[in-house]
């Protein structure tokens, strides 16, 4: 497999690499998500009842309550984070959550990540220089 | 976007860990929203302060936060009365998170005033054109739209930033461009008082997060401005708004008429007051004060209660300093079984959610009750409202009379199709 890199928007600086984990769905963190185990519980939601935990977490931005950017914060105390993120185009929310937790964060991809990345890909984000790379 | 020497130095970590976290949220927001640059803030206000509403995630991110805040900041509601959070029924698990979210945030040089009315407070001064980071969205709208200052609707995390930055980043409602009417709205009846909370709470559904221009009939005092504009921020996502001939900035321009143009009528406005709660259940709890209840309003719902006893639970919510600088409203208002309450409000505390059917005369509370407390909610004006705690049967009997007598006058002989009518 040939690596491939993609430049996008810096929102959360840091660097991490991961297994993706595609959303179709926005995320709400606050109802959501289980803060102690990072698993989605919301029943009607695309990733219902998969953890978060340890993914590269891919969903297309944020919604529901300002709230949310707290919720990451505890998921990362709890080792139930996301080590880093993907959003078609970020919001508020999402973009804070992100920052006060340093999950690396990176938006606005030049390609579509739905299209180029599918679930357990290896990949790192530097959320630092704005960019997505895809691992052997 | 770009930065300073200074502000570069601090996003590389020169000045501490808080600091750069501070900087780069609002360089991502800046980034986000198309800022050109950081501009400096007279004061902030910061919400995030109920642990009803933040949790422990929250507490424990403000806990981490070490530095001082670089201009006059103050709190949102708390989730109770900081003194006297007893008398409604909080546990005591939660009053001691609840005081250690607000310890937290003293450790950073803010101020624990916990009021959704920063600006009735002394020493707290907004003038037109200052730029602010306030989080609170009554509070926004009053100021950018009464006062004609500037702020954007801040989240939490990115006022305390601002706060301890002294800056925001420059976009959104800090700029000329953003603060032009998009929408216009014509009134085609009189108002008074609690209409305006009506009005906000029918307006704010229909213009979302536009900027509206109203044609009212009547001048409205700031009382009634405040209750405008917290309910369209309620039921809407309203930051600013323009009254002709009556806001700042509708005076000191002229602008383009919108192209959209929204009418509202009366029967728009009664439809709020004859909503009730379902299987005829009458309100067990009466609050008011949302926003918090300025010196004008404490006056007048101590003259409703002097002398009477309330037979319903009525609580009074205000800000600290304004039930401490107006003891003799407290003590008339509270010797009729009714509580001020101060530090919080219906919506952010815990304590309402032990109800299920709750009068309010507030726009934004009508809105935001169901959702925060699990309440039903019914909307009357501040008379109707006292009446309602007063009452017992005796006084739903003269609410009927009266409503009777007074859409009889209005309507003429229309047919009344639902009884009551808390006008």
């Amino acid at each position: 497999m040939v690596s491939i890199k993609l430049k996008g928007r810096t929102i959360a600086r840091g660097s991490a690499e991961g297994e993706v984990l595609l959303s179709r769905d926005p995320i709400s963190f606050l109802g959501s998500v289980d803060p102690q185990t990072g698993v989605i519980v919301e029943e009607s939601h695309a990733l219902a009842g998969k953890s978060i935990k340890g993914k590269v977490l891919v969903f297309p931005h944020g919604k529901g309550s300002t709230v949310g950017s707290y919720v990451m914060y505890q998921l990362k105390k709890n080792g139930a984070a996301p080590v880093a993120i993907i959003n078609l185009e970020t919001e508020p929310i999402v973009a804070v959550g992100a920052i006060i937790s340093e999950i690396p964060l990176v938006d606005m991809l030049e390609k579509n990540p739905y299209e180029v990345l599918k679930d357990g890909d290896l990949v790192r984000v530097d959320g630092s220089s704005g960019y997505v790379e895809t691992l052997e | 976007m770009h930065l300073t020497k200074e502000e570069e130095r601090i996003l590389n970590g020169e000045a501490g860990e808080t600091l750069r976290k501070a900087l780069e949220i609002l360089t991502a927001l800046g980034d986000i929203y198309g800022a050109d640059r950081l501009i400096p803030i007279k004061s902030a206000q910061i919400a995030g302060v109920s642990y009803k509403t933040i949790g422990d995630a929250g507490l424990e991110w403000i806990s981490d936060l070490e530095g001082k805040v670089k201009v006059p900041s103050i709190l949102n509601p708390a989730g109770m009365d900081l003194e006297r959070w007893d008398r409604l029924d909080i546990s005591p698990n939660f009053a001691e998170k609840q005081k250690e979210i607000v310890q937290a945030y003293e450790k950073l040089g803010v101020s624990c005033e916990c009021t959704c009315t920063p600006y009735t407070l002394e020493g707290f001064s907004v003038s037109y054109g200052d730029h602010l980071a306030w989080s609170e969205s009554s509070a926004v709208s009053y100021a950018n739209s009464v006062i004609g200052a500037r702020t954007n609707r801040e989240g939490g995390p990115s006022a305390l930033s601002a706060a301890l930055l002294g800056k925001t980043a420059n976009y959104g409602f800090h700029l000329d461009e953003n603060r032009v009417p998009t929408v216009s709205i014509t009134v085609e009846c009189s108002l008074n008082r609690s209409d305006y909370g009506a009005l906000g709470y029918v307006a704010g559904k229909l213009v979302g997060s536009r900027v509206p221009l109203l044609h009212l009939q009547d001048t409205p005092k700031t009382d009634e401005l405040k209750a405008l504009g917290a309910a369209m921020a309620a039921s809407g996502a309203v930051a600013l708004y323009h009254v002709e001939g009556v806001t700042p900035d509708a005076c000191r321009q002229d602008f383009e008429p919108p192209e959209e143009k929204i009418v509202i009528e009366r029967s728009q406005l009664d439809e709020v007051y004859e909503n009730r709660c379902s299987a005829g259940k009458e309100p067990e709890l009466i609050t008011i004060g949302c926003p918090h209840c300025s010196a004008a309003e404490l006056e007048e719902a101590a003259e409703l209660l002097e002398g009477k006893t309330v037979s319903k639970e009525l609580w009074v919510f205000t800000s600290r300093e304004l039930a401490t600088r107006f003891p003799e409203y407290m003590e008339t208002i509270e010797k009729s079984g009714a509580k001020v309450v101060c530090d919080t409000c219906m919506v952010v505390s815990p304590a309402t959610n032990r109800y299920s059917c709750v009068m309010v005369n507030s726009g934004k509370a009508f809105a935001y009750v169901p959702g925060m407390c699990g309440a039903e909610a019914v909307f009357g004006s501040m008379e109707a409202c006292i009446e309602e705690a007063l009452g017992g049967n005796e006084g739903k009997e003269k609410r009927r009379e009266r409503g009777k007598e007074e859409k009889g006058e209005k309507k003429g002989q229309e047919k009344e199709k639902k009884e009551g009518g808390f006008h």
